[in-house]
């Protein structure tokens, strides 16, 4: 994959809105068959990116190339390859599951005897052949992703863009969704997604780009990010709210790093176990424990200071 | 199976530049269908109640006692201005609502311009779509007209190309104003109150405009319900209008229509790159 064809490249990509500033001066690449994802909080310039990307929003400077071209004197030539799934649904409502892949395909100037059988494969895969003939507005927050997902294969896309996939959804359909998604990755291909779930990015991407404030933290594999950015094991420690401020200064002294969150406190170690054996022969009892490995919770707290989500 | 992807050749941008819009008309086309019935119902029952209150019954009033207006009988004299009216109603029923929706209900103008499609493919494509209901209904008016004998002589049709120029220009001027609303409850509130019953009302729809008080008859002159309704009146009765005015007239709903459609251009492109 680091050898195939790159598909996006930006360089020192900046866009500003008055006096705020988006997205700050950020270069990065996707290349062809890869799952690249943009992890950060909300206002970290995320879907700002991949708007400029779409060539549905013009960058204040900065270059960017959407295969090979500049989405902004090539705006159609561009989003004739791109499958757009956006933050919120907009399929339409006054349409059935059918109609509205059909009204997609188009809008992309497709045949009707190309869309007919399109229809029918997608509809499978997106497990909506029984509701084909049903309104939209009738369809579970899940089933409508589904269908804007399976929308925007209609055009066989060469790259495919998820803008925070599964926000509002409940656990079920998550992983409904991430299976279907988990297929196109494992079929090669190329998928931009953002997110602010970091298991959604650790399922689901190849490499990550780290964003906070409209600038790039860290980028890297999802492991990669863990091993650079943080220790093999976590260990969680809940004193009560009131003494957890308290017994910090003494934990510092156990491990090299220590995140003190409003309700638990985070002990950085490659050896959980060890560290709370530790703990305990000082005579530190935490009301609760809990060793677990790290994540990219953990990589963006040492890397912003801050969690993910608020 | 997982979809196939990455089928470079499979999108022809050049045939969706030249008939993006068309696509737009096809999903218009496609929700006309689902209220076909009542698209019927209101095109055929809203002329015939219409024209049995005003045409028939005033007009036999006005025809009684002063033999008709401006030389003809009064269902004839009314004809052009009512399917300008209607023309114009039906137009902006496919402008706004669509236009709000696509904008703020539905967003779904957002997913046609993630497509190829541009912004101002998507204008003129809900332009066509609302001209092409339009032209189905006041076919229909014209035809329930012709039925009460509005029509003395086959002249007559030629009020419909003059109803649906009046649609055209308003339409989309007030294509672009609803693109440009972000507030759609004053919109409303705005453009009936204020702009479609003045305009109803004073543009010389009920009797000539010659015969209104001088500071009224402005309304007239902004409206193109009135420069069409002139127009109208020529063709199909020979209504006296001089030469320069003719010209001014068709001259005024070229420019209406041309400065509507960029404005509407304009408002379309900003809102969809925000």
């Amino acid at each position: 994959m680091a050898n195939s064809e790159v598909l996006i490249q930006a360089k020192q990509l900046v866009k500003r809105y008055g006096d705020f500033t988006a997205v700050n001066g950020i270069d990065f690449q996707v290349r062809k068959g890869e799952s690249f994802g943009f992890l950060g909080p909300n206002g970290a310039g995320k879907s700002t990116t991949m708007r400029i990307i779409a060539a549905t929003l013009t960058r204040t400077s900065g270059e960017i190339t959407i295969l090979g071209k500049d989405p902004e004197k090539f705006g159609p030539e561009i989003k004739a390859h791109l499958g757009v799934v956006p933050q919120m649904d907009n399929l339409d409502n006054a349409l059935t599951v059918e109609e509205n892949l059909y009204i997609y395909g188009r809008y992309f100037g497709l045949s009707k005897s190309f869309i007919r059988p399109k229809i029918e494969e997608l509809l499978d895969f997106a497990q909506l052949v029984e509701k084909r003939g049903v309104k939209v507005e009738a369809l579970s927050g899940g089933m409508k992703r589904r269908l804007t997902i399976a929308r925007a294969l209609v055009s066989e896309p060469e790259i495919l863009m998820l803008d925070e996939p599964t926000t509002g959804l409940d656990p079920q359909a998550r992983h409904i969704l991430w299976d279907r998604l988990f297929r196109l990755k494992e079929q090669g291909v190329t998928l931009l997604i953002t997110t602010h779930y970091m298991d959604e990015a650790e399922q689901l991407c190849d490499r990550l780009m780290v964003m906070d404030k409209g600038s790039i933290m860290a980028e890297d594999s999802p492991a990669g990010l863990i091993k650079t950015h943080s220790t093999k094991e976590v260990l969680e420690v809940r004193f009560g709210s009131d003494r957890n401020a308290v017994v910090a200064p003494e934990l510092r002294e156990l491990c090299d790093r220590i995140e003190v969150l409003p309700d638990r406190i985070l002990m950085y170690a490659d050896d959980g176990e060890e560290l709370l054996h530790q703990l305990n022969q000082k005579g530190l009892h935490p009301l609760t424990s809990l060793v677990r490995r790290s994540s990219l919770e953990d990589v963006f707290l040492r890397l912003t200071g801050r969690t993910l989500i608020d | 199976m997982a979809p196939r992807q990455g089928s470079l050749k499979l999108v022809n941008t050049e045939r969706i530049k030249s008939r993006g819009a068309f696509a737009v008309v096809e999903a218009r086309v496609m929700i006309f269908m689902k209220y076909l019935p009542a698209l019927l119902s209101v095109a055929v029952a809203n002329p015939f109640l219409y024209l049995l209150a005003v045409g028939v019954g005033v007009g036999k009033l006005i025809n009684a006692h002063s033999g008709g207006v401006d030389g003809v009988k009064y269902l004839t004299f009314l004809a052009p201005a009512l399917l300008a009216t209607a023309a114009i109603q039906n137009a902006l029923d496919e402008v706004v609502f669509p236009t709000l929706e696509g904008f703020k209900w539905n967003k779904n103008f957002f997913a046609m311009n993630a497509t190829p499609i541009s912004a101002k493919q998507i204008a003129n494509g809900v332009l066509i779509a609302a001209m092409t209901r339009v032209l189905f209904s006041v076919t229909v008016y014209g035809t329930i007209i012709f039925l009460f004998g509005g029509f003395t002589t086959a002249r007559g049709w030629l009020a419909i190309p003059t109803a649906l120029a009046a649609a055209a220009a308003f339409g989309a001027f007030i294509m672009g104003i609803a693109a440009w609303t972000t507030n759609d409850d004053q919109f409303f509130m705005v453009l009936n109150r204020f702009i479609i019953m003045p305009l109803f009302l004073f543009s010389g729809t009920f009797y000539q405009l010659s015969s209104m008080p001088i500071y009224l008859r402005w309304v007239g002159w902004l409206s193109p319900l009135w420069h069409c309704t002139e127009l109208g009146r020529y063709l199909t009765y020979g209504h006296h209008i001089s030469a320069y005015m003719f010209a001014f007239h068709i001259v005024y709903i070229i420019a209406m229509f041309t400065f509507g459609m960029n404005f509407a251009h304009r408002q379309f492109t900003k809102r969809l790159s925000r």
